[in-house]
């Protein structure tokens, strides 16, 4: 064997393992989002979960699809009446089907959660951006603001605030979307404010800076995108404590009232009578609880697949 | 730690005074006619509307009744209910129930979440581990609405193993099931973060160094590790204090105990506003202190911020 | 200082003539969930008392394990130990029970680690993670435990030790942190310590003060020393050998001097040649190319033969080179030391 040939095969097989000797060199590099998407389906809990939210939703929607009776007409000759073919979960107080009740009480849970955590998610945009993204007084101010919403706690403050908004003519749809929107936004504006401070100083949105980028190309282009997966969990865990809350304050008095169909409503009202019959409490408070459980899992399933440290 | 002490005091003041602005405005501003909306749809005879008024200073700038609310609270006078009674007094009546109430609760949280925390913190995806987060899901699902009713029918009626409802002078075992019921809307959360922080502990490179000191699995666990994963639960028990007044609330009202919850669940039910303004105001007040003390507990436990 | 921990806990086994420490083909590998990890594959190593052994290498080399093995710390799982003898003074501390191992170290073996702020635990005071040592393996009372903790900061010449003894690690420099972790390791008088880069963390200036101090305590005690870096300038000052690490083997071992006149390894010749040197000025930096190994794909024949210059094909096939005897006390892992060590004149 010669010497250059010697060399030359040297080279060849050398060439060609150079990038497995590197850490993981041979597989191609992913991104976060598809890492996070592949944990993601692989989670047991991520898909009980979505079920939960889809059936939920439809449910909310389309309450036609799951029960042909009409939950409002009620007669007080069935009083407490056990279950029969038409009412599968019997009759309430009221002498009301309990099970088309609490199928079209998902309407007003879903609705109430949906508006009062985008109204919540607005805010704490607006204001997490702002203070992370200029500092200084303007984050000493609202962080303090913070601190301060913080320091009243929630449920108590949505009490005095529900009463105050609405008058008793109204069905309490709207002053509990917006007691729940003003009074939520807090950890949604730290978790922005946050991200915010530490995209700001990675090296890609300083180079964007000095290219000349705005304000709002720099929030919307570089900052944001990388901001959005933390802020997503924090909003569906908060949609299912909105959900909570607001079956909470109907509860006490201070949610819906009158003729509005809601579990909270059918809860405070079963729960007089529970001795006598409890069919009417446990059923709207099981849907309830799935309900909350649903968004709660699908936020912490998220969170797992985007935070992997804590596997 | 001195700086630290009165940076934490002074926004401790500034809290206060915001929150309670807040609630105060949140009850008065606006309003055509702010004394209607305290009573809620019950008519209002004209002596009750003018002892009203002149109580809550109703004629002068809102800055004013601010104020003057303000020396109330301060020097302990909350107000008269619709029912003519004074709110301090109905206080200090409900306090020792909700307070025992509270406590026991507290006790429950804290010897099961840290238990199970450090358990799952140390064997992370076993079954225990796997079983407490499954656990900890269904217990962070379950609004206080539905835990209080649902215990007090499970437990209460259909097993009896406990009192259904707790009567006038609830002793230790009437409160024991209103008590594990709050203490679930807490150790969710509790042994989430115990368990984070055990394990975020373990990994540390003080406790290879505690293992190459020849210590014992038993002290490095033990002394090393808890020592420092429980600085994080002490701060979360000063933030459930404000999730068990809410659910005070409710459960007080569900099981008849007599304390500042049921009060409080009763005025909103009769639409009694000063009633409901004296209570939030009080606990408002509570949750910024206890928030305080548990801030500067802290700093005890941290060395780190104690002389920083 | 002589202490009667000797009587103490003897343990079973052991021979005051045998070689102070020795490893000999010791493998560990680490269990994760992208495959297995062969992060040391048959080292071997021994120490003599006053003696320092330096383990050169550079990250992800199996230096670091090599000594967690030693000391009994590994984390397992992932790592397992999966063959070959660690022997302090003729006992195999990998069959002791864990019972026995435990007191074996801070007694008999000892750690210093790299980071001092982290290794120190933050909620403790000095004075009680140091007095621990003697409560737990002494069962001292807290006020003889506090004034040996005194004693010991006032050997690692912390000033107003008895001042500072309730401070906590955070309120030390780190030079002086660096003190603490060394009166640690010594607080039970070891006859073996392991610094695992004991100054990588430190300023200059202070790297050298700490050096001192080790190597002074060291002949004090007439302690043996394994100094782990990968610092090739730290070494030639305090080391009598050096064992070079790469892909989990040791791949040279030679006396320090020989080495750096001599290196019989194409790796070694290449970290020497990667120094700045003063009277090169000017030159290019030979850097070596390539990274180091996949510790889950270490390449057959020698791990180093991707990145060598010397690399022919028997280089690529197994068997990897055996241990070659290149002078009495010196081996190499390379078919060609005699190339390697020829080809270099000896450095001036």
């Amino acid at each position: 064997m010669s010497n250059v040939e010697s060399v030359t095969q040297a080279e060849t097989p050398a060439a060609a393992t150079a990038p497995n000797g590197g850490d993981g060199g041979a597989e191609k590099p992913r991104s976060l989002a598809s890492d996070a998407w592949r944990d993601l389906r692989r989670n047991w809990i991520f898909w009980v979960a979505a079920v939960l939210v889809v059936l939920v939703v439809v449910m909310a929607a389309f309450p036609g699809l799951f029960t042909s009776a009409d939950p409002s007409f009620c007669q007080l000759s069935r009083q407490h009446a056990g279950p029969s073919g038409s009412a599968i979960f019997g009759y309430d107080f009221q002498g009301c089907d309990v099970y088309a009740r609490t199928i079209y009480g998902a309407r007003n849970s879903v609705a109430i959660g949906l508006l009062a955590t985008l109204m919540s998610g607005a805010i704490s945009l607006v204001i997490g951006m702002a203070a992370g993204y200029f500092g200084g007084w303007v984050d000493a101010l609202l962080a303090r603001g913070i601190d301060i919403v913080l320091g009243i706690p929630t449920l108590l403050a949505a009490i005095v605030l529900a009463r105050r908004l609405s008058d008793s003519e109204d069905s309490g749809f709207l002053p509990v979307v917006l007691t729940l929107g003003v009074l939520t936004w807090t950890t949604g504006a730290r978790i922005m404010r946050s991200s915010v401070i530490a995209a700001k100083s990675q090296d890609y949105v300083a180079a964007a800076r000095m290219l000349g980028a705005g304000h709002a190309r720099l929030m919307f282009r570089h900052i944001l995108p990388n901001a959005a997966a933390p802020f997503v969990v924090v909003l569906t865990i908060l949609l299912g404590a909105n959900i909570a809350t607001e079956a909470t304050l109907t509860f006490l008095g201070v949610g819906l009232r009158g003729d509005e169909i809601s579990w909270g409503i059918d809860i405070s009202q079963a729960s007089q009578f529970v001795r006598e019959a409890p069919a009417p409490l446990v059923w709207p408070a099981l849907f309830l609880a799935a309900t909350v459980l649903a968004f709660i899992m699908l936020g912490d399933a998220i969170r797992d697949a985007f935070d992997p440290r804590l596997r | 730690m001195f700086r630290y002490f009165v940076r934490r005091v002074l926004q401790g003041v500034l809290t206060f005074f915001g929150a309670t602005f807040i609630v105060y405005a949140l009850m008065f501003a606006n309003q055509t006619d702010p004394l209607q909306a305290l009573a809620g749809e019950r008519p209002l005879p004209d002596n009750v509307r003018q002892a009203l008024t002149e109580r809550y200073h109703l004629d002068d700038p809102f800055i004013v009744q601010y104020g003057h609310y303000m020396r109330g609270l301060l020097t302990g006078d909350f107000g008269v209910s619709l029912t003519n009674r004074k709110i301090s007094e109905m206080m200090s009546q409900a306090w020792p129930v909700t307070i025992r109430l509270a406590v026991l609760a507290m006790i429950i949280a804290v010897m099961i979440s840290v238990t199970a925390g450090i358990i799952s913190g140390i064997r992370r995806g076993g079954p225990f581990d796997t079983v407490t987060l499954v656990i900890t899901l269904i217990l962070l699902a379950l609004p206080i609405v539905v835990l209080a009713p649902l215990a007090q029918l499970l437990f209460g009626i259909q097993l009896k193993w406990f009192p259904a409802t707790a009567g006038a002078d609830p002793g230790l075992f009437q409160l024991i099931l209103p008590a594990a019921v709050l203490a679930s809307l807490v150790i969710a959360t509790e042994i989430r973060v115990t368990r984070a922080s055990v394990a975020e502990n373990l990994r540390a490179d003080y406790v290879r160094t505690a293992r190459a000191k020849g210590l014992s699995k038993r002290r490095v666990i033990g002394i090393h590790v808890l020592r420092n994963s429980l600085i994080p639960v002490v701060t979360l028990i000063g933030l459930d204090l404000g999730n068990l007044m809410a659910g005070a609330i409710v459960t007080e009202g569900v099981f008849n105990i007599p304390g500042v919850g049921f009060n409080l669940f009763r005025g909103i039910r009769t639409e009694d506003g000063p009633l409901v303004v004296g209570f939030v105001s009080i606990l408002v007040i509570v949750f910024i202190v206890v928030n305080l003390v548990v801030d500067l507990l802290y700093a005890v436990l941290d060395p780190r911020i104690r002389y920083e | 200082m002589t202490d009667i921990k000797a009587e103490i806990d003897v343990l079973p086994g052991l021979d005051s003539s045998a070689r102070l420490l020795e490893v000999e083909d010791l493998r560990v590998e680490f269990r994760t969930p992208a495959g297995v990890a062969r992060a040391i594959n048959g080292v071997n190593l021994h120490l003599d008392p006053g003696e320092t052994l330096a383990i050169l290498g550079e990250s992800g080399c199996g230096k670091s394990v090599t000594a967690q093995a030693i000391m009994g710390i590994l984390d397992s799982p992932p790592g397992f130990i999966t063959g070959g003898a660690i022997r302090y003074r003729g006992v195999d501390l990998l069959k002791l029970p864990e019972e026995q191992r435990r007191k074996v170290r801070a007694n008999h073996i000892a750690m210093i680690f790299q980071d001092a702020l982290s290794a120190l635990n933050p909620v403790f005071s000095v004075g009680f993670q140091l007095g621990e040592l003697f409560r737990v393996h002494r069962g001292m009372s807290r006020q003889d435990a506090k004034r040996r903790a005194i004693e010991l900061l006032d050997m690692v010449k912390i000033p107003a030790a008895r001042q500072r003894i309730n401070d906590y690690p955070h309120q030390f420099s780190g030079g002086m942190r660096q003190r603490v972790m060394i009166a640690m390791a010594l607080a039970l008088d070891p006859k073996v310590l392991i610094a695992d880069e004991p100054t990588t963390a430190l300023d200059v200036t202070v790297q050298a003060q700490i050096m001192n101090l080790l190597a002074e305590l060291q002949r004090e005690r007439n302690m043996g020393l394994i100094l782990i870096t990968h610092d090739m300038g730290v070494v030639a000052d305090v080391a009598d050998r050096i064992s070079v690490m790469y892909a989990g083997k040791v791949v040279e071992e030679a006396p320090v001097l020989d080495i750096y006149a001599r290196p019989a390894h194409p790796y070694t010749k290449a970290l020497l040649e990667s120094i700045p040197r003063l009277d090169l000025k000017g030159q290019k930096l030979n850097v070596i190319k390539g990274l180091p190994p996949n510790l889950t794909r270490i390449p057959a024949g020698c791990p180093f033969n991707p990145r060598c210059a010397y690399t022919r094909d028997v280089c690529r096939a197994d068997p990897p080179p055996p241990q070659y005897d290149v002078a009495p006390g010196r081996t190499a892992r390379c078919h060609f030391w005699t190339e390697v060590a020829g080809n270099e004149p000896a450095v001036s």
